[in-house]
């Protein structure tokens, strides 16, 4: 009777460590984030209003609620600097998750078609890219970018430029970052799911004397989706929220929503309306954020 | 039946040339004599020394691994009480909160994030430095220790558990003495990889941090900012060549723990 009482005991204090610290430090600053983003902007140390004052008691409280405000979202939907910015995440995120899918897939099915003994060394060398720094290897192309870079250098010498054209500052600059940087997030998985794949299924197809090309359209595409699904959320979400790539190697007329939450943080202090763009940028995520959650749940139970 | 085809060959070839190239040439040029980053001056370890005299560089370094090493232990810790949650406590209330707010880091844009931690710590009047930089590298990274640790978990053998509790071993020196050891090689590697994030982050550190905390890649951003420079080619050159050493170190030590185990396994067969 007492054990099972003191392993529940035990089981609770496991699950409430983390529990206590991610409600503090994960939810409750989102919480704060919201409300931050219908405070008013002041000339005040925190730069905004109100502050709830506890010690007012209720009449501080209903002070609180009548001096909240829209204006932050207001300015973001209606200045088109904002709507901009949005469309421009969306678009880099598209566009670099598509050049990823048809650049890692490849990749992947070669690695899980390679004889067996090869492949951990082939995960590996994939891997470890993604163990060195991002800030060091999105600095790495801006040695290669710049005007008087490699590149050009490459150029130059084959005679294909004339003079040496400027690829830093361009969105050209920021899909290569962007492809270099998260191209292991999206081999992996499809790796994962390639490699689980079973092979009597090609030998079936080919045996029947399906051709190759048609064996893979039919047989191992619609087998890897899950893989496919999981490498392009994993690219997607967070290259939309991307800061450093667009910043270090992109040009400074249409900013990412990254950048825009940065200058707005850091360069115009104005706090609400970051917290304005962050929520918003939230709001754009969470449906992609649920549905990758459901998949790694539901990868993890599959392990069981 | 496996074919490689030729196709498959140059798929991973070219994709892994790909990877590879522009930190060789990162790396080669760090060893260039020449001030001109794209003139090749001929092999010096010029840079390198002045690197040795950065004492703001230096500094950075040691507040960055300081940070890196804190974090990424209190990760280890959380994240694999976590993962024993998710995978040994079944259906409890609240499960679906508790993986949601496990998993969403691993894929939360870095400056919602480190904004709502920023703002945390003014809410709460903490003074940002050092210690906050800490706190949200933890939290950033203790999601990431637990993916790895429930994978090993999920995946592993519960009889060996089971047995020692059915011969009279308490659940706590069960876990200790059967559990722990089964999974300290997925603990090694979370604790590895929140080290190495905590290590790599730009913008959580620069929302949290405060004067006198500037972190590594604080440092080298506000550098790059500027232009390409020589110094920066060393000191990257010095940070690519540690994390290889370490993911080379750790996947022989697996290696030969495998080797150890089966055959330790056969022995138990004959």
């Amino acid at each position: 009777m007492n054990r099972p009482q003191k392993t529940h005991w035990r089981a609770r204090a496991v699950l409430l460590l983390p529990s206590l610290w991610l409600l503090l430090f994960f939810l409750v600053p989102f919480v704060i984030v919201v409300k931050i983003s219908v405070s008013q902007t002041v000339l005040a140390q925190p730069p905004y209003a109100p502050v709830l004052d506890l010690a007012a008691g209720w009449r501080g409280v209903e002070v609180f609620f009548a001096q909240l405000t829209a204006e932050g979202y207001r300015l973001i939907v209606t200045d088109p600097i904002y709507l901009l910015s949005y469309f421009k995440s969306l678009q880099v995120a598209a566009i670099s998750t598509a050049i990823l899918l048809l650049i890692g897939y490849p990749i992947a099915y070669g690695i899980a078609r390679a004889p067996r003994s090869l492949q951990p060394l082939l995960v590996m060398l994939v891997v470890l890219p993604f163990w060195t720094s991002f800030l060091i290897r999105v600095y790495a192309w801006i040695n290669i970018l710049q005007r008087d870079g490699l590149l050009n250098d490459l150029l130059l010498g084959l005679g294909l430029v004339r003079g040496r054209p400027e690829w830093l500052s361009s969105d050209a600059a920021i899909y290569v970052g962007v492809v270099y940087s998260y191209l292991p997030f999206m081999v992996l998985p499809l790796y994962a799911t390639l490699e689980k794949m079973d092979e009597a299924l090609l030998e079936a197809a080919a045996d029947l004397g399906c051709p190759r090309w048609k064996t893979f359209w039919l047989v191992t595409l619609p087998l890897s989706l899950p893989g496919v699904a999981a490498g392009v959320l994993l690219c997607f979400i967070p290259i939309v929220g991307e800061f450093v790539i667009p910043d270090l190697l992109g040009g400074s007329r249409t900013l990412m929503i990254g950048q825009t939450l940065w200058t707005e943080f850091f360069a115009n202090r104005d706090w609400p309306v970051a917290s304005a763009i962050a929520v918003a940028l939230l709001a754009l995520l969470v449906v992609p954020i649920v549905v990758y959650q459901r998949l790694q749940t539901r990868q993890l139970e599959d392990l069981r | 039946m496996r074919r490689t085809s030729s196709f498959n060959i140059v798929a991973v070839a070219l994709g892994l040339a790909f990877l590879y190239l522009p930190i060789a040439i990162l790396v080669i040029y760090s060893f260039n004599a020449s001030r001109l980053v794209t003139v090749w001056g001929g092999w010096s370890l010029a840079w390198y020394r002045a690197l040795l005299h950065d004492h703001a560089m230096l500094a950075a370094a040691s507040i960055s691994l300081r940070v890196a090493a804190l974090s990424a232990t209190a990760a280890s810790v959380l994240g694999t009480c976590a993962a024993i949650a998710l995978t040994r406590l079944g259906r409890f209330r609240g499960r679906l909160l508790f993986s949601g707010m496990v998993y969403a880091p691993l894929v939360m844009p870095e400056v919602i994030t480190g904004l709502s931690l920023l703002l945390l710590f003014v809410a709460l009047d903490v003074d940002r430095g050092f210690w906050t930089v800490v706190l949200a590298h933890t939290t950033l990274t203790m999601c990431f220790v637990t993916v790895i640790v429930q994978a090993r978990l999920v995946g592993f053998d519960r009889s060996l558990e089971e047995a020692a509790m059915d011969l009279g071993c308490p659940p706590l020196k069960t876990f200790f003495a059967i559990t722990l050891p089964l999974i300290a090689p997925a603990i090694a590697a979370g604790w590895m990889l929140a080290f190495s994030l905590s290590l790599d982050d730009l913008v959580i550190a620069s929302f949290t941090t405060g004067p006198g905390a500037t972190t590594l890649p604080i440092r080298i951003y506000s550098e790059v900012r500027l232009g390409v420079k020589p110094e920066i080619n060393a000191i990257c050159t010095i940070m690519v060549a540690v994390v290889a050493l370490g993911t080379i170190v750790a996947s022989l030590m697996t290696k030969r723990g495998h080797a150890r185990r089966e055959r330790a396994a056969l022995a138990a067969q004959v």
